[in-house]
C-alpha cells in the first residue's frame, strides 16, 4: 500500500513539473492561468495522498482552503484577462 | 487598458459568487471555532472571510459591496485590537500573569457539556483585525482610478 502511494506521489510530482514548464514557457496568459490552476489541483492531490500516508485527517481542511484560494485566484486572473481591471468601482457606468 | 467599453454580462460569475460566498463564510466560521485543538484559528478564519468578501468584490463592484456590507473596516480593526488587548490584559487586574486564560465547563442547551475559554475572545479580536486590515488594503488598492 505504501509503495502504491509513493508511486502516485511521484507521478503527480512529474505532472507538476510538466505543468510548471508550461507556466514558465506558456505563449499567452491564458495558458499560464490554466497551468496555475492545475498546479493547485496537483497540490491538493499531493496533500490528500500525504494525508493518507501519515494517517491523519488534519490536512483535509487545508485541501478545502487551497481549493477556495485557487478558485478565487483563477477568477481574478480570468477577469484581468477579460476586462483589464480586477476590482472596479462602479460597473453600471 | 481601458480600451473597450463593452458591457459584459457576468451572469454565471455573479450567480456563483452569491452561493460560494456563504460556503466560504461558513467554512471560515468552522475554521475559527476549530482553532483550539485542531489546525485553524482566528488568523486563517479572518483571511477566509476576507477572501469571501473579495470574491463578492470581484464578481460585483466596490459600490455594490459597500451597499450590501456597510462596514467601516478601520473601526472593525480598532474593535478587534481593543478586544484582543482587553482580553489579554484582564488577568492583570485579578492578580494573574499577563495572557493567562480561564476556562470552565458549562451545560449549554444544544451542545451539552462544553468548555468555554477566554482564549476564544482573543481569537475573535485577531479575526476582526485580520478582516479589517485585509479589506482596508484591498479597498485602498481597488479605489484608485
Amino acid at each position: 500500500m505504501i509503495y502504491f502511494i509513493w508511486g502516485s506521489i511521484v507521478i503527480v510530482m512529474l505532472s507538476m513539473i510538466l505543468v510548471i514548464y508550461r507556466l514558465i514557457k506558456g505563449p499567452n496568459p491564458s495558458d499560464r492561468v490554466v497551468a496555475l490552476d492545475s498546479i493547485g489541483v496537483s497540490l491538493m492531490a499531493l496533500i490528500g495522498m500525504f494525508s493518507i500516508m501519515v494517517d491523519t485527517s488534519f490536512y483535509l481542511d487545508i485541501i478545502l482552503l487551497l481549493a477556495i484560494l485557487s478558485f478565487i485566484g483563477t477568477v481574478a486572473f480570468s477577469k484581468f484577462i477579460e476586462k483589464g481591471d480586477i476590482i472596479e468601482r462602479d460597473s453600471s457606468r | 487598458m481601458k480600451v473597450t467599453k463593452l458591457k459584459t454580462n457576468d451572469l454565471i460569475l455573479q450567480f456563483t459568487a452569491k452561493i460560494v460566498f456563504f460556503i466560504i463564510f461558513f467554512f471560515s466560521i468552522h475554521i475559527f471555532f476549530a482553532g483550539h485543538y485542531t489546525p485553524g484559528g482566528g488568523f486563517v478564519g479572518g483571511l477566509l472571510t476576507s477572501s469571501a468578501i473579495v470574491l463578492l468584490v470581484i464578481a460585483f463592484d466596490l459600490k455594490t459591496v459597500r451597499k450590501i456590507l456597510p462596514i467601516n473596516y478601520m473601526y472593525m480593526t480598532a474593535t478587534g485590537l481593543i478586544l484582543a488587548l482587553a482580553t489579554a490584559a484582564f488577568p492583570i487586574f485579578v492578580g494573574k500573569p499577563f495572557f493567562t486564560h480561564f476556562f470552565d465547563y458549562f451545560n449549554l442547551p444544544l451542545f451539552g457539556k462544553t468548555s468555554l475559554h477566554t482564549a476564544a475572545l482573543f481569537d475573535l479580536g485577531v479575526f476582526l483585525v485580520v478582516v479589517g486590515v485585509t479589506m482596508t488594503i484591498i479597498q485602498t488598492i481597488g479605489e484608485d482610478e
